[in-house]
């Protein structure tokens, strides 16, 4: 079945070759064509956003942003994995099929469930550890060189859209592998000089589903949006993880920067509201 | 123990292996090769050569070394392999099983090796 939309006398048209898919309505997985007028510069985003406004008010997708920012619209486009608003339709010729992220349960039409991404991302523990109070609550700053926060800024870009997993040939093969994104930002915070984590996040990658499961296929890295390069993050962890594994590679996390002496505060500027986090109840306010 | 140590225990083994089968394969079958250079190790294959050659610490040792790190860095290749393609539930068996064989299969060429030595 095919709809079409106003013409527009200025654009070309381009069909959309839709994933649909209702699983409450138990139907089988089927593509449905839609032409739609494409204008210079129009996304794959703007033109399901025209079906959904002049075509077919029921087709599903997930999206928010519209810049590239919020990871929502991953989509599997023309056969590869890429975000729907970073992805020009005049680029893909007179036939876009857009269809939902392989390796993902499907919850509607094209869009993917990424429950399995977020269970291993939150597995990996994705934040800064220290053996100490100062974080909750933080009297003074972690210190850090330019050449620290070099180290793992690259891998701080992800935006976990979970492109990276959709195109993984090893998660396709092995469900339980923990998966280019989890391992890369399991890195990430290892690598971070202000973290002393390592040794708790190992046991969540260094196991046969973890990182010795990546072969090094750099699909992840391909299909990243935001230049993060996963594969090298996991190729670095592993280069941790044997460190570790010989007793090697420890290194003193970032010192407190010293307080503050004989500083006044500029009366123009307002104090800072009291901790709530970690605060003694007799500090209360309230 | 974690994943990366097995790994590393595979890494260690290539390198034990590539240092004793240049020696095996020097003393055993490049023997010509060796001739050319102007060394003469004489005939390293016959009944007596081996047998004399088997009774010695060294080559005991030496085998038994060569032996472990073949099977060990084999079979982890193979565990990996299998991994891939068994779901999750018969992995534990996988490795088992893996593990079993390598077992049996160092305790044979163990005992070829020791016959040897004894006599």
């Amino acid at each position: 079945m095919r709809k079409q939309a106003a013409p527009d006398s200025a654009a070309a048209t381009v069909t959309l070759r839709v994933f649909r898919f209702h699983p409450e309505a138990a139907a089988s997985p089927r593509y449905q064509d839609y032409r739609v007028p494409a204008a210079p510069g129009m996304t794959v985003l703007e033109a399901l956003v025209c079906i959904k406004e002049h075509l077919d008010a029921t087709l599903a997708y997930r999206s928010s942003c519209r810049m590239g920012i919020c990871g929502s619209c991953g989509m599997f486009v023309n056969g590869f994995p890429r975000l729907a608003c970073q992805t020009q339709v005049q680029t893909l010729g007179s036939l876009v099929q857009v269809g939902p992220l392989p390796n993902y349960p499907v919850i509607r039409d094209v869009v993917p469930d990424l429950e399995p991404m977020v269970t291993h991302h939150a597995a990996v523990r994705p934040f800064i550890i220290r053996d100490e109070r100062e974080q909750e609550p933080p009297t003074t700053e972690y210190l850090q060189t330019p050449g620290e926060l070099e180290a793992y800024l690259q891998f701080a870009y992800c935006i976990k859209c979970g492109l990276c997993l959709a195109a993984c040939p090893t998660v396709a093969t092995d469900p339980a592998f923990t998966g280019p994104q989890a391992l890369a930002q399991a890195y990430r915070y290892s690598a971070d000089s202000r973290d002393w984590g390592f040794t708790a996040r190992r046991a969540a990658v260094d196991h046969p589903h973890g990182l010795w499961r990546c072969h090094l296929a750099g699909a992840c890295t391909e299909a990243c949006p935001k230049g993060v390069d996963p594969a090298l993050a996991i190729q670095l962890l592993k280069r941790l993880a044997l460190a570790a594994a010989l007793g090697m590679g420890r290194r003193r996390p970032a010192p407190l920067a010293p307080p503050p002496v004989a500083v006044q505060r500029r009366p123009d500027i307002p104090a800072p509201p009291p901790p709530i986090v970690g605060a003694s109840p007799a500090a209360d306010p309230t | 123990m974690g994943e990366s140590r097995w790994w590393l225990i595979s890494l260690a083994a290539a390198a034990l292996m590539v240092v004793l089968l240049t020696i095996h394969m020097g003393l055993m079958h490049l023997t010509g090769l060796l001739r050319a250079t102007g060394v003469d190790l004489g005939d390293v294959r016959s009944f007596a050569e081996v047998t004399a050659r088997g009774r010695s610490v060294t080559q005991l040792v030496f085998y038994l070394l060569l032996l472990a790190a073949a099977l060990y860095h084999g079979l982890y290749g193979l565990r990996s392999v299998l991994l891939e393609v068994t779901p999750p539930r018969g992995q534990g068996l996988i490795s088992g099983l893996v593990l079993l064989a390598g077992l049996v299969a160092f305790a044979y060429g163990a005992y070829v090796t020791v016959r040897t030595f004894t006599g």
